[in-house]
């Protein structure tokens, strides 16, 4: 089950006709999809539209009552082959992965589908990740829509748009045989906003009346020569079906026009950043009321020629606001306005940067630049926010030195920490080691204090980044780092199978932690825990040894830092040649403690026995040199002002929010620290035998203490 | 009051870390906006930041709207464009500071002062810690309003979250147009935790500024009546600027060891007290490491402080164990072969070390880690026995050993003074490099002689001192020993 738990969110999926909605962006597009008579949706989760796959999950009673499907999808390439179902049947599907790493794993069958085309709607709703805290490759998804010819939406980002967009974008579909990518940036995905709501339909066609009545046709199916028919059907019907479409539908918007003669066509997920640099600069109120003529693209992919050359026609110039490189909609825009002999003149990267993200800041700057070319009698020159003005502020050297940058790392408690501890032992005994590394919270390896790890080249592709390392003129192994989410994702196969095949010796070594962890904890194949609606339980180490691994260790306690080393110096010597893989297991911290930390707390209300366990550091004997925390970097182990006068250095110390995983003890034997850890029990409601034992051993202690204090006596006063 | 001349909506960031309740203190704010008839926007970009990165939440709150009009709220906060700026911890607020998100025209910026050292901070082999003085004068500059206090401790306090005292300090403030209630109410409609979250917001409400930074690094206690007479010797020979440090290091020592060790302490200062006649700094310092050096941690020690009442006290207090809970301690001890042999009769701990038979006995007893119950009977008598070696301890192997390192050590400080200085006193700072146990201990020792052996070379060159220094840093610089070979290359040349 997933980190977060929506339970109380799901409810809102039940709201009706005219009640309104409340809620994150994500939970109103899973609402839309109800309204809209989806009959199924599947996708893969990943920031930022995991909680568009977690709340489905815990909304598994409505979606049985409107005959919903809904699939935790194996990768986005099963995800967007779900929406085959589309192609014969007038049947609604949606599907969701995060951009553009979920639309590159989705790009075969997403071909393969649009060329061919639909007859349902399809809808496939991409989170972007890109610009600030994004953890993926900076680029576009529109890339794919242009070359796979999908329509591309973009919907201003507020609730209501969004929502819009989700119905309009099936009925573009249908009205047009084409899949649909709506695109949903970060920010909007997390917006918390308001829509008045309507009732949930249930579809009209079912899955189950398809799967009775089975229908082909042959001309759908890519395989020539109905795969050159697709192409001349895509230009000759389908791109013009869907330019009146968007025109009759006005889907994209117009403000302020005739205001100047000059304008601004924007994407729409831009929208609400352009109104405020324009209300920062006197020339829109808060409201959208706009000095500016602007032209919102709603739909990014395809351009309205119509619509365009409508807007620019006897306009100086227009500013095309397009985040992300290349710019397609800026090259689109000049030859549009070319072949049409329109002599607008056309801005967009030049007075905007090509790459990166288009925040407030950037896009006032940009505004600035624009208007002051074509009016700038339109700006007042006193009242120029501090963000216009093209001196930077000063950058504030004391903050340089004393500001640190603070990526994600492991959570307190994490079970893939050891691991890495582990390694970092081995390597001080055999040297370092090539390590190809995948996705997954291990990726945190990468950053300090572990510094493992040297290429990503995507989920699951750990071992397969390895896969050239295979040379028998050197007797020394590379490492890789596979999740069990990456390795259910597609490593069983381009991973294990790969090595398996090509007679790799190479070590590969697998973090089973229960979990797709780093998206929020959704459940895979080898989970453990409880699942009513999915088939967990089965074992990585059952899959690997299927494909032909002969030599496989398990650890089931990643805690045992002693452990993992020891498995990993031998996987790394043996003499046996041949694949090796370890599936290192413990159960996802994050996940266990919330789960268990209600029951402890209800069992020690209830006065049952319960023991709490936690580590810390005596501050006498820590002598300040923190090479605990170089082979662990918990968040709970930090450090402290020296409670010792003669002593600098501050001393390492253990929050009270340490869990008590056991890594500091291991760490301290395995790689022979310090004696100043000590793990606490803190036994609450003790039983008897407790007390029982206790009580002659608190006595002889009690009388040795006061010997000792004896011989101290007088040294302070 | 924010002032909203315009109708233009208060806007509000939150930097917070992944797994601190930024989220909670962001979606309180939107109910206490709703009820009070507010628009409320609020969007964050959590991601992978979830795990323990920073991160910042953004809301927008905008009165009263006319009817059929609603307006278009940004999704992020443009720099000078920010009215309140909450940072949970010092370096979160540098960061808001740094984003240009706090201008002193507009924003009154709420920062807890209590640090979450970065990894950088963590991981230093000495002191890498940046300086909070720096950053909280920096904070101040920036904004128009600082409201700053350790809201941590006052989360702690009330087993709650930092994001209920930090509503607590928003409400206090009076800086939003809400009732102290209001806030209090919407912290109940929350639903989780409220007592905690309620006792937390108030403490928070109340919360002073801080007026000075206390530090906890305690003063050393008066001596008793055992060291009265070192004490009146140190009051006659030293200066008084030593003083504190000279009384710390023989209540060290006499704890340690003995009286007659701290007397031997005092004796072995009394060359550089001649030496140093007026500025008093490589007398401090010597007093400082000499104090450490001679109390140098065996596994005598080490036991000797794990079975005090003191220290069970101070580990109940730690791990906030209640009267009527029952508590263990279990130590993670790892005496190696070198340890064992540390603490024996010098010529029988030799002996040991070159035996093989006897190495192997040792082992049996030795070998793995070992994990002790103090509170139990045997695990605490184990340690008791330990402890109780220490009479034994002058005629030991290390003991003999540690004299010898410190007396070559000491030897050469007197004629430092009279040749330079600044370089005497980066050399009496060198055994700051003698931490940790184990390879650690090892390790700083190889670092130790190798900077000691370097010392010839660098006496009678105007930079001796700042070269010293330099070497000094580059053996604290990294754990491999690279930055300080390189460095030791550099001053043969």
């Amino acid at each position: 089950m997933a980190e977060r738990s929506f339970a109380k969110e799901v409810q809102k999926l039940r709201l009706g006709e005219g009640e309104l909605f409340q809620g994150e962006g994500i939970l109103a597009v899973t609402k839309a999809l109800l309204q809209s008579g989806v009959a199924y949706v599947g996708g893969y989760q990943g920031a930022p539209i995991s909680h568009l796959m977690d709340v489905l999950t815990d909304a598994d009673s409505i979606l049985q009552e409107l005959g919903l499907h809904f699939e935790h999808s194996a990768s986005e390439a099963t995800a967007a082959a779900m929406l085959a179902a589309s192609v014969h049947y007038p049947l609604r599907g949606a599907i969701t992965f995060k951009s553009t790493v979920g639309t590159n794993v989705a790009s075969d069958a997403l071909a393969n589908l649009a060329s061919g085309g639909v007859k349902g709607g399809a809808l496939i709703i991409v989170g972007e990740d890109y610009g600030e805290g994004s953890s993926i490759m900076q680029e576009r998804s529109h890339a794919f829509a242009m070359k796979s010819q999908m329509w591309l939406l973009d919907p201003r980002p507020n609730l209501p748009s969004i929502v819009q967009a989700v119905e309009q974008g099936f009925t573009l579909s249908e009205a047009t045989n084409t899949p649909v990518m709506l695109e949903l940036r970060v920010r909007a995905c997390h917006v918390y906003g308001r829509f008045t709501a309507k009732n949930n339909v249930r579809p009209s066609f079912t899955l189950k009346d398809a799967m009775e009545n089975p229908v082909r046709d042959v001309n759908r199916i890519v395989l020539p020569p109905a795969s050159y028919l697709h192409e001349q059907e895509k230009i000759l019907k389908r791109w013009p079906a869907a330019q009146q479409f968007i025109q009759e539908r006005q889907i994209n918007e117009f403000f302020g026009d005739g205001e100047q003669d000059f304008g601004i066509i924007l994407q729409g997920g831009l929208y609400n950043n352009t109104i405020r640099g324009l209300n920062l600069l006197g020339l829109a109120d808060v409201f959208g009321d706009t000095k500016i003529p602007l032209y919102v693209l709603n739909v990014t992919y395809p351009l309205v020629d119509e619509e365009v050359k409508r807007f620019c026609a006897g306009k100086r110039a227009v500013l095309m606001i397009e985040e992300g490189q290349p710019d397609f909609l800026e090259q689109n825009l000049n030859s549009i306005l070319r072949k049409a002999e329109i002599p607008t003149k056309v801005h967009g990267k030049d007075v905007l940067p090509m790459a990166g993200e288009y925040t407030g800041a950037v896009v006032t700057r940009g505004l600035t630049q624009f208007v002051e070319k074509y009016s700038p009698q339109l700006l007042d020159r006193d009242k120029l926010p501090a963000v216009a003005l093209p001196h930077k502020p000063v950058a504030l050297p004391v903050l340089q030195h004393n500001v640190h940058p603070r990526p994600p790392s492991f959570c307190t408690g994490c079970p893939e920490r050891p691991i890495f501890t582990a390694m970092k032992l081995v390597e001080r005994e055999l040297g370092e080691h090539h390590v190809s590394a995948d996705i997954g919270c291990h990726l945190f390896s990468i950053l300090p204090p572990f510094n493992i790890g040297a290429t990503t080249m995507g989920y699951g592709l750990g071992w397969a980044g390895a896969a050239a390392f295979n040379t028998t003129e050197t007797a020394k192994r590379t490492i890789s780092i596979m999740g069990d989410g990456g390795f259910w994702h597609n490593g069983l196969t381009s991973g294990v199978g790969n090595a398996v095949f090509n007679k790799s010796d190479n070590l590969l070594l697998i973090v089973d932690n229960g979990y797709s962890a780093a998206t929020g904890g959704q459940d895979i194949p080898s989970s453990e825990a409880a699942n009513p609606i999915r088939t967990t339980n089965i074992p990585i180490a059952n899959a690997v040894r299927g494909v032909g691994v002969k030599w496989l260790r398990t650890i089931t306690r990643t805690y045992n830092v002693a452990q993992v080393r020891d498995t990993l110096r031998e996987a790394l010597l043996t003499k046996q040649r041949g694949p090796k893989v370890i599936v290192a297991q413990s159960e996802c911290a994050l996940n266990r403690e919330r789960r268990e930390k209600p029951l402890r707390r209800k069992m020690a209300q209830e006065g049952r026995r319960v023991v709490r366990e936690r580590f810390g550091v005596d501050a006498d004997t820590c002598t300040g040199d923190h090479s605990c925390i170089r082979i662990s970097g918990c968040p709970s182990l930090t450090i402290k002002d020296n409670p010792d006068p003669l002593r600098k250095d501050p001393v390492a110390t253990v929050l009270d929010s340490c869990i008590g995983c056991g890594l500091c003890g291991e760490a301290a034997h395995a790689a022979v620290l310090c004696p100043s850890f000590y793990r606490a029990e803190i036994i609450t409601n003790p039983s008897f035998w407790d007390r029982r034992k206790t009580r002659i051993a608190n006595a002889v202690i009690a009388f040795l203490q006061h010997r000792l204090e004896r011989r101290l006596a007088g040294i302070t006063a | 009051m924010l002032a909203t001349a315009l109708p233009r909506p208060i806007t509000i960031a939150i930097l917070a870390m992944g797994g601190e309740g930024g989220g909670v203190l962001a979606d309180w704010l939107v109910d206490l906006a709703e009820h009070e008839g507010y628009l409320a926007q609020a969007t964050s970009v959590p991601g992978v930041a979830q795990r323990t990165g920073s991160t910042v939440y953004y809301l927008e709150l905008f009165p009263q709207q006319p009817p059929g009009k609603v307006p278009v709220l940004a999704l992020m906060p443009v720099p000078g464009e920010v009215d309140l700026v909450i940072a949970s911890e010092l370096m979160e607020a540098g960061r808001a500071v740094q984003r240009g998100l706090v201008t002193p025209e507009r924003t009154v910026l709420i920062v807890s002062s209590h640090r979450v050292y970065s990894m950088t901070e963590r991981t230093a082999m000495g002191d890498g810690r940046v300086d909070s003085g720096a950053l909280l004068k920096t904070c101040r500059e920036a904004a128009k309003t600082l409201v700053e206090h350790d809201f941590a401790s006052i989360a702690e306090n009330h087993r709650s979250v930092i994001s209920a005292a930090l509503f607590g300090a928003l409400a206090g403030a009076g800086v939003l147009p809400f009732e102290r209630d209001d806030f209090e109410a919407a912290i109940r409609r929350g639903g989780i935790g409220v007592d905690s979250s309620i006792a937390a917001f108030q403490a928070g409400a109340a919360a002073k500024q801080a007026e000075s930074r206390p530090t906890s690094q305690t003063a050393t206690p008066k001596c008793g009546p055992r060291l009265a007479l070192l004490a009146a010797r140190i009051a006659k020979e030293f200066p008084p600027e030593a003083e504190d440090l000279l009384l710390a290091g023989i209540q060290r020592l006499a704890d340690y060891q003995s009286e007659v060790y701290a007397e031997q302490f005092l004796n072995q200062l009394q060359a550089v007290r001649a030496a140093d006649g007026c500025k008093f700094a490589v007398l401090c310092e010597t007093a400082r490491y000499l104090a450490l050096w001679m109390s140098y941690e065996d596994a005598v020690r080490v036991a000797d402080l794990k079975i005090r009442r003191a220290r069970f006290d101070r580990v109940r207090h730690e791990v906030k164990a209640e009267t009527a809970q029952l508590l263990h301690i279990n130590e993670f001890l790892h005496p190696g072969i070198q340890e064992i042999a540390d603490i024996l009769p010098e010529a029988f701990g030799t002996f040991v070390l070159n035996s093989n038979w006897a190495k192997r006995l040792v082992k049996v007893f030795a070998g793995a880690g070992r994990i002790v119950r103090t509170t139990s009977l045997s695990g605490y008598l184990q340690l008791y026995l330990i402890a109780s070696l220490r009479p034994l301890r002058p005629r030991s192997l290390r003991f003999r050993a540690e004299q010898r390192k410190i007396r070559e050590w000491l030897e050469p400080i007197p004629l430092l003074i009279k040749e330079d200085y600044v370089l005497a006193q980066e050399y009496a700072e060198c055994p700051r490099l003698l931490k940790g146990y184990g390879d650690t201990h090892a390790m700083g020792s190889r670092n130790f002689a190798a900077i000691m052996n370097a010392l010839p070379k660098l006496r009678g060159r105007a930079d001796a001192a700042s070269q010293l220094r330099s070497l000094r840093e580059a053996a604290l610089a990294d754990e491999r020993g690279t930055k300080l070979s390189e460095a030791l290359k550099e001053v043969a040349v």
